[in-house]
């Protein structure tokens, strides 16, 4: 696996963290539920998955849609898939028929989640 | 009572209305299988039919099941393979019917029996519903059915396996259904050939999660597939996912051999976490399957093998999908060209919108999306590719309304700035958007013991 490495904000010399693409660490898929997306995030190595549990919260996935979903997120764990099932509600305007988006049935927020970087100690 | 067979293989030719034509052929003809299994019914697939049947009562299923039928059941017959199919929409007697003459016509007379399941068709006894104090609140508003029931399309309850067996029980070689779960179409096969019993919950729990495994086809078998996706070989002739599964609940997910695609962990596990809600309840009118239970194992080349899994008893309720008209919508679009292709596309839009707003039109909802820039991600794509060097950018823009006369002038708002906005336009030759109906969809639960299943089992 390739990894990109960068300095976290405020310089490499200040922190001792490195930033890491989360599409270097999982795969995911996504779908709909009404005006709910639903993102299965699955770490690409189970030895990942402790990283995704500890790092991807359920706080840290409203933090990085904010903006994109007008309701909470919910996160559920499946240690034995080693993946974490996100719900973003209000995520879809309306969502099925209702919605305008050209992803109105969520097909693509797995990708959309991947671009998230995580902060992780070096 | 006939020997318990040792495996059965069940098929999966369609995903959804609109799949692959050539999926249900290949897995026939592919190596040998026991079931077909062709899941068709969407949310809104229902209102849809439900119109259609309105404006002729022989319709209201769907109609190319039947050429699908008359190219397959000589094989089917021949090779002993069994149907199960929702194909039969808000009229499963009408499809079972032409099913019946297709086979007719192709001397299968006397050799076919077709199972038809129905009652799942609420549309007709709502009112009496209502009023014996069935609200049918919406699952994700909490509002009464009876804000809209003027408005109410289409009504059906899930019906889950049992039906589907008691049709295979009679003898059905083919099984037409109404609204069966999808999942009901692989576990009904499994449920008959091994006898399981009804409270037998990690078993059913088990078919459960098979049935969701292959319900959209090719999905778990290389399609739409992202771990590793540029590798994943020959997707041109790509094997639909096949059950193979055991009389103690354990299956294995595998395709026909000399097929494209792949089955992996990796892609099984997307598929299983594909529309899941929550993983410990993943709950149908069968039972509830736990999917923190599911253990996958990788058995050689493009096989998988699933065992582990929990069930625990169903609820007393049944879903309910009720589709209703909510209004109108329209979206136009426009393509801009560098340079500034963002810019212009941006500029365009504020035009059109203040035009919008300058003749008095009220829209519920105006949705404004740049296609290569951010319509799929946002303001997570802007953030990373800047849109500023664009080799060119679609405007598309919606807009939503109960009134049909404002969403039919906002249509005729779009091409005039072909000429009358900015510059480097192109992309219009589809010509006016057209104001579009919306069917929306209120899911409702309903006690099970409401609603009655009907299986009928008639003789070719």
């Amino acid at each position: 696996m390739k990894r990109r490495e960068h300095a976290a904000e405020g310089g490499a010399g200040r922190s001792r963290k490195r930033r890491v693409p989360l599409v270097k660490l999982a795969h995911a898929r996504s779908g709909d539920k009404g005006d709910t997306a639903n993102v299965g995030l699955i770490a690409l190595k189970p030895e990942y998955y402790p990283i995704l549990v500890k790092h991807v919260t359920a706080a840290r996935v409203a933090r990085h849609f904010k903006g994109m979903i007008s309701g909470p997120v919910e996160r559920y764990e499946l240690p034995n898939l080693h993946a974490l099932n996100f719900l973003l509600h209000g995520a879809l305007d309306g969502g099925g028929t209702i919605s305008l988006k050209t992803d109105a049935q969520g097909k693509v927020f797995s990708t959309a989640l991947l671009r998230l970087e995580l902060e992780l100690p070096r | 009572m006939k020997p318990q067979p040792a495996s059965v293989r069940i098929a999966a030719g369609q995903g959804f209305w609109g799949d692959w034509l050539e999926a249900p052929y290949r897995q026939v003809t592919g190596g040998p299988v026991d079931y077909l299994m062709m899941d068709y019914l969407a949310e809104v697939t229902m209102s849809i039919l439900q119109k259609q049947k309105s404006r002729d009562p022989s319709l209201g299923y769907a109609k190319d099941f039947i050429p699908l039928m008359e190219r397959i059941l000589p094989i089917a017959a021949e090779r002993r393979i069994k149907i199960t199919a929702n194909a039969g929409g808000v009229n499963p007697r009408g499809c079972a019917q032409a099913v019946a003459d297709t086979a007719r016509r192709l001397r299968l007379g006397g050799k076919r029996r077709i199972g038809v399941v129905s009652g799942d068709d609420l549309l007709g006894r709502l009112d009496g519903l209502l009023a014996r104090g069935h609200e049918l609140r919406n699952l994700d508003t909490g509002r009464p059915l009876s804000d809209v029931r003027d408005r109410v399309l289409s009504a059906n309850a899930y019906l889950g396996a049992w039906p589907v067996v008691e049709a295979l029980r009679g003898g059905a070689d083919v099984v037409v259904t109404g609204r069966v779960t999808d999942t009901g179409l692989t576990l009904a096969p499994m449920i008959h050939a091994f006898g399981w019993r009804p409270d037998a919950w990690d078993l059913l729990a088990a078919g459960t999660v098979a049935g969701h495994t292959i319900e959209c086809g090719a999905q778990c078998s290389g399609g739409n597939c992202l771990v590793d996706w540029e590798r994943i070989p020959d997707l041109a002739n790509v094997g639909y996912p096949i059950v193979d599964a055991a009389p103690d609940g354990t299956f294995e997910i595998f395709k026909h051999p000399g097929t494209g695609g792949r089955i992996s962990v990796a892609g099984v596990t997307e598929q299983l976490v594909y529309e899941m809600g929550n993983p410990a309840e993943y709950i149908t009118p069968d039972c509830i399957a736990d999917f923190t239970t599911i253990r996958l194992q990788q058995r050689g080349k493009d096989r998988v093998r699933v065992s582990g899994v929990r069930g625990r008893p169903a609820t007393d309720k049944l879903k309910v999908s009720i589709g209703y008209f909510y209004g109108y919508k329209a979206v136009g679009t426009l393509v801009y060209a560098w340079p500034d292709a963002y810019e212009k596309a941006r500029a365009a839009d504020r035009i059109l919108r203040q035009r919008l707003a300058d003749l008095g039109l009220r829209f519920e909802a105006v949705l404004t999306e740049f296609v290569g820039a951010d319509a799929t991600h946002g303001p997570l794509a802007r953030a990373a590719a800047p849109p500023d060097h664009l080799p060119e950018v679609q405007l598309r823009i919606g807009v939503r309304s109960p009134d049909r006369a404002a969403v039919e002038r906002f249509t005729r708002e779009i091409a005039p700035l072909i000429l009358n906005g900015p510059p480097s336009v192109t992309g219009f030759a589809g010509g006016r958007p057209k104001p579009e109906e919306i069917v929306a969809y209120w899911p409702a639960l309903l006690e099970k013991h409401v609603v009655e299943p009907c299986v009928e089992v008639v003789e070719v």
